[in-house]
């Protein structure tokens, strides 16, 4: 049993939203649960059916095996296996295993007496996934709208999809997640940096203090957000950076057709400076 | 329940401000007022200042605004000094490094001149800001974990504005200073090369970039989670575990059979943080003077279709 020397007192049953004590046990170090035996189950199938995709395709490349979304001409109907019905499949295997992974998270939350942060949060990327593989395809009439999945063939799909839009980093949602997304690894590389500098502090001085890291901060920038102000802040980014990830391809040819850099027509054709000559745009 | 979520700061306590921690500090450089935000107590902590000067502090905060004033003033130039043009095309504007011909040499100031000059003054700005992230920590005997993550921010700026333009041999290759100016350098620098998805350090860049998105929200949630048991008390829990770091532990070990430690997470954020923009400067700098087409070389190595 792995089990850490603090660990057996935690172990408590109770907590879990299905299934009562039924699935209430661990092996090794993982807690089950019914949602444990759901994801299991979906984690395995969706494995399986990769695979035997893999087979079908004839490459065992791990860098080139690609389960491909039917074409656009069948809509919303199902596919053959071997013509995007996999893709399905695999899909609905992976939905499954993360709604049911998010539901395990609350059943440990439950037993630990946790707050609910870390399922919300995980709520998000689910919810940006979906949006990617389910709405805008539904919205837009055809699964083979949604990626297919591949290392590298994931890529040429963003990159073709960005294209069809012209330059992608003219649309306004992309433009803020993406400074969401920096944003948010320099608050994470300045909290692990100021955490690290004050817990391993010079040599021969005694272990810092939460007012060394305030003080550091305010130094600095003239502000110190806190110990409990840095998870809220980099919480808030972290899940914006998704959510407007989101938002940026889901209005890309749904409610917006063109290319993006047209959409900023708008702000130039203001009426009070439309036709003022001069500048870039005038 | 919802009370116990700590999403907000639900009472905030004023009293006389902290003034700061003095151990080697000069105190004649820290500023002596502090004042209070509600807005900000919400979040985090409610006071805003004091905060610290000194030389670094004054050269890199007058260089930036150099910078800045400088960028600015291009704009207005290209703006013809009307303030509604000014507003109309303020994403539009641009200040350019100098064309190809100009090499690594100087050019006329409105073409690529100014570019040249406004850098220079963003190179001290950056350079003695380092300085300025490294003395804060010296002058509280802390680690100088913030200045070597900044160093690697450094070095991807460095990479793209001056290291690459020299390799290149011409100062055409650098970023634009403008909002648009920039997004389309990007892309144009991705077209050119053939592709920079099919770049491994672009990858590995991207990887890092969301990596620290999971990260943050992993950890960030986390401790709020168990933030009832004083787990945004890191530190303590550091030296002396105590039970919110052992359900946080548990808690992702119950999920996916491993946990990190309290200061563990801390390396981890680090790490990654810092990744994102190492290995995103080496991806830069090879493109162009190791690498003419991502595509291309990813097809001689394996992972590209041939056609």
């Amino acid at each position: 049993m792995a089990l850490l020397s603090f660990e057996r007192k935690y172990r408590v049953p109770g907590g879990t939203l299905v299934g009562g004590n039924l699935f209430d046990f661990w092996v090794g170090p993982f807690y089950v649960g019914f949602f444990g035996v759901t994801t299991f189950f979906f984690a395995a199938l969706g494995t399986i059916l990769i695979f035997y995709g893999a087979v079908l395709q004839g490459t065992w490349n791990p860098w080139l095996i690609s389960i491909n979304p039917p074409d656009i001409a069948l809509g919303l109907g199902f596919a053959p296996l071997a013509a995007g019905g996999l893709w399905q499949i695999i899909t609905v295997c992976a939905i499954g295993a993360f709604v049911s992974w998010a539901l395990r998270e609350v059943e440990i939350c439950n037993k630990l007496g946790m707050g609910y942060h870390v399922p919300f949060a995980f709520g998000v990327a689910i919810f940006a996934y979906l949006t990617l593989v389910v709405v805008r395809p539904m919205l837009m009439g055809a699964w083979g709208y949604a990626f297919p999945y591949g290392i590298w063939t994931h890529l040429d799909w963003v990159s073709n999809t960005g294209y069809q839009y012209g330059n992608f980093h003219y649309n306004p949602a992309h433009m803020i997640a993406v400074s969401f997304f920096f944003t948010t690894a320099l608050a994470l590389s300045l909290h692990g940096a100021l955490v690290l500098s004050a817990a391993n502090p010079e040599k021969g001085k005694e272990m810092r203090t939460p007012d060394h890291e305030d003080t550091y901060f305010r130094d600095l920038i003239g502000y110190s957000v806190g110990t409990l102000g840095i998870h809220r802040v980099g919480l808030l980014l972290a899940l914006n950076a998704g959510f407007w990830s989101a938002i940026c391809i889901v209005i890309s040819g749904t409610i917006w057709f063109e290319q993006w850099v047209t959409w900023w027509d708008w702000w130039l054709n203001l009426p009070w400076w439309a036709g003022i000559p001069g500048g870039v745009n005038g | 329940m919802a009370e116990y979520q700590n999403i907000f700061t639900q009472v905030q306590v004023q009293a006389e401000p902290e003034m700061g921690m003095v151990e080697g500090v000069e105190l004649y450089n820290r500023s002596k007022g502090a004042s209070f935000s509600t807005l900000a107590g919400w979040f985090g902590n409610a006071q805003l200042g004091p905060i610290y000067l000194g030389t670094m502090g004054v050269i890199s905060l007058a260089t930036g605004a150099i910078w800045f004033m400088l960028v600015g003033a291009w704009y207005w130039y290209q703006a013809d000094l009307n303030p509604a043009v000014f507003l109309r095309d303020l994403f539009w504007f641009s200040l350019e490094p100098p064309a190809e011909e100009y090499g690594l040499g100087f050019a006329p100031l409105a073409e690529g001149g100014l570019w040249l000059i406004a850098s220079f003054f963003f190179l001290i700005s950056l350079s003695t800001w380092w300085v300025r992230t490294y003395l804060r920590a010296a002058a509280l005997g802390m680690g100088k974990h913030v200045a070597w993550a900044f160093a690697s921010a450094l070095w991807l700026v460095l990479v793209l504005g001056l290291i690459r333009p020299i390799m290149m041999g011409s100062w055409s290759h650098a970023v634009p200073y403008g909002i648009f100016s920039h997004l389309d350098w990007t892309n144009l620098f991705s077209l050119t090369y053939g592709n920079l998805f099919y770049n491994p350090f672009h990858a590995l860049s991207i990887v890092f970039l969301y990596g620290s998105a999971l990260l943050f929200a992993m950890h960030g949630a986390t401790i709020l989670a168990v933030s009832r048991f004083g787990g945004d008390r890191e530190l303590e829990q550091i030296a002396d575990r105590g039970t919110a770091s052992e359900r946080a532990a548990l808690f992702w070990r119950w999920t996916m059979g491993f946990n990190a430690t309290m200061e563990g997470i801390h390396r981890w954020a680090w790490w990654f943080a810092v990744l994102v923009t190492l290995t995103g400067g080496i991806g830069i700098l090879l493109t162009g003077t190791v690498v003419d087409n991502w595509y291309v070389w990813a097809q001689e190595h394996g992972y590209a279709p041939l056609n």
